[in-house]
């Protein structure tokens, strides 16, 4: 126990930068993934022809390293933050691409066709139709990226983007074990929290009635 | 107001789903298109809002070419009901109502107000505004689904099969309802179904439909009257054919176009041997052109046998008769009402063209209790 208040009283100020660094690079990286992946998402509805091939490329990615995407990046975005950010934001697109064209495919034709046929635009459709109805299925998606994220982000700091990985990857090369704790602990804390945040998000987002049925 | 123009959808592929179409209809009509699955009538419904669109051939709407409008626009102006009912379930009963208002942009205020005024129509209390479509029952969801389509007081409302996912008790209830309703606000309804019972009690012009082509349109009476083919006889079904026959057919399909009659000016004797000859017990008596003028019977000529003479002398101008065009149905019920042995029949210049007795009753009621057993047996 007194070892742990050691280790907090020497570096906690740098723990809680570090935790800060690794929550803001996966949380960017994340809401890079939505912005991009819930739009391309509903596109690719509407492009039936094209889903599987985009999917396909997306998932080849998806099985690539991340150090070796991380290392890929170097020659090109350098060293740093945004380098990790960028790849991150990669692995983040799948989980909440496939899951915003799974929901939104799923979206009951009928209601479409109601819809079509009460004279909505397109927009209109995805704005009062399609998006309410698959949102929990696309928060889902967000849940698991989001997560996923927090846990790859350590390894940013093999190129030099901070965080926590910093801590595991100095008690790795120094092997003092309490580093590596002190890096591993907190990732999976804040990766917990994280998910419980994005629940309640999930819950609030889903349409009132459609709580109930999912509890049921 | 509504008018098709040689209108036909071919698919790629060649396959043709409605050919050469011409229609037309008046306003506040309730028009069902029926017919056999795959006949087109979806189709034909669909091309109304654009929701499919013809590949030859115009449509009108008040005159005006639905292509050359905006097919949104256009949609906003029609109402539409479908089969699957297709409330939304995240939205309130409120917000389902008077969607098509909010997209055309209605302050809340006066939206919510019209939610309420229509949900009155049906008899549904305000309290059901705040409510979820899962939270009522399938006839309370399509009254809900007809409402959303009333919603912008369009003219014009389209409706796909809206009761077929419906029990029996509850289709007859909306059916009634929903024509009532119709009536009272004038509405064109163009309504799809293949449910001919469906189609007899609400439609005022029929439109039967097969492998694209228009067989017959009609009112439902002229339909049951002249089906224009076998397979429109097939399709109301025999059964419906004899039962309708009644409520359809006029006195002059079914009265004997050979009365026994005899002028005025003619001695009794003559009448009593036209009487002996035909064994009947009273005469029609017409005039030299034909038109009816009362009646003889034998009592009447046995009581003034020594002081009448001439037919015209004990005549009883005092005769029931019916035009030739008069349903059956309600000759029927005049002959049970007045206790009458037999209904002379005229024309507009009451010419005397047949008569009605009691047999010919026992001929339909015959008829309708045996007949499609004897249309079975001859098969």
């Amino acid at each position: 126990m007194s070892a742990i208040m050691d280790f907090l009283n020497n570096n906690g100020t740098e723990l809680l930068i570090k935790t800060w660094e690794h929550l803001y690079i996966s949380v960017i990286a994340a809401v890079l993934g939505i912005i991009v992946a819930v739009p391309l998402g509903v596109l690719l509805t509407r492009f039936e022809k094209a889903a599987s091939p985009v999917m396909a490329v997306l998932g080849m990615i998806q099985t690539i390293p991340s150090f070796a995407i991380l290392a890929f990046f170097i020659p090109i975005f350098g060293i740093g933050k945004v380098p990790a950010i960028i790849a991150l934001f990669f692995y983040s697109v799948l989980p909440i691409l496939r899951n915003t064209y799974t929901g939104v495919k799923d979206v009951n034709k009928s209601l479409l066709e109601a819809g079509r046929g009460m004279g909505m635009t397109g927009w209109e459709r995805i704005r009062y139709v399609e998006l309410p109805l698959s949102i929990p299925v696309i928060m889902a998606g967000i849940r698991v990226s989001t997560v996923y994220l927090i846990g790859w982000a350590t390894l940013a700091a093999f190129i030099g983007a901070g965080g926590l990985g910093d801590f595991i990857f100095s008690g790795l090369n120094l092997y003092q074990t309490e580093f590596i704790i002190a890096g591993a602990i907190p990732v999976t804390i804040l990766a917990l929290i994280v998910d419980l945040i994005l629940g309640k998000l999930e819950y609030k987002v889903t349409p009132k009635s459609m709580r109930d049925k999912k509890t049921a | 107001m509504l008018k098709f123009e040689h209108v036909s959808k071919k698919y790629k592929g060649g396959k043709i789903a409605v050919s050469n179409l011409n229609l037309e209809f008046k306003k506040g009509e309730f028009i069902v298109f029926i017919g056999p699955s795959g006949c087109g009538k979806t189709t034909t419904m669909k091309m109304i809002n654009r929701l499919i669109e013809p590949t030859e051939g115009k449509i009108f709407i008040n005159g005006e070419d639905i292509m050359e409008k905006d097919p949104v626009k256009l949609r906003r102006e029609i109402g539409y009901v479908i089969q699957q009912i297709g409330l939304f379930p995240h939205m309130t009963i409120q917000e389902n109502i008077s969607l098509v208002l909010k997209l055309l942009k209605w302050p809340e205020e006066k939206r919510k107000k019209r939610a309420e005024e229509l949900l009155s129509l049906v008899d549904m209390t305000p309290d059901y505004l705040e409510r979820y479509p899962h939270e009522l029952s399938g006839g309370q969801q399509q009254r809900i689904g007809v409402l959303r389509a009333l919603a912008a007081d369009q003219p014009l409302i389209l409706m796909d099969e809206p009761f077929g996912a419906l029990d029996p008790i509850t289709r007859d209830a909306l059916q009634d309802e929903f024509k009532n309703l119709q009536k009272k606000l004038d509405k064109t309804i163009v309504f799809v179904t293949h449910d001919m019972d469906e189609a007899l009690k609400l439609a005022d012009k029929i439109v039967i439909l097969r492998d694209g082509q228009l067989v017959q349109c009609g009112t439902p009476e002229e339909i049951l009257r002249e089906p224009a083919d076998e397979f429109v006889e097939e399709f109301i079904g025999k059964e419906r054919l004899v039962q309708a026959k009644p409520n359809i057919t006029t006195v002059e399909q079914i009265m004997n176009a050979h009365p026994v009659t005899i002028t005025s000016d003619e001695q009794l004797s003559n009448a009593i041997t036209v009487m002996k000859t035909n064994r009947v017990d009273s005469l029609l008596v017409i005039d030299k052109e034909g038109v009816l003028e009362g009646y003889i019977d034998v009592e009447a000529i046995d009581q003034n046998r020594k002081k009448a003479k001439s037919v015209a002398d004990i005549l009883n101008p005092d005769t029931f008769s019916v035009q030739k065009d008069a349903l059956v149905r309600d000759t029927i019920r005049q002959i049970l009402k007045k206790g009458l042995k037999y209904v002379p029949v005229v024309d507009e210049q009451k010419h005397l063209v047949g008569i009605v007795t009691r047999t010919s009753l026992v001929d339909i009621v015959y008829d309708s209790i045996w007949g499609d057993e004897e249309l079975e047996r001859a098969q």
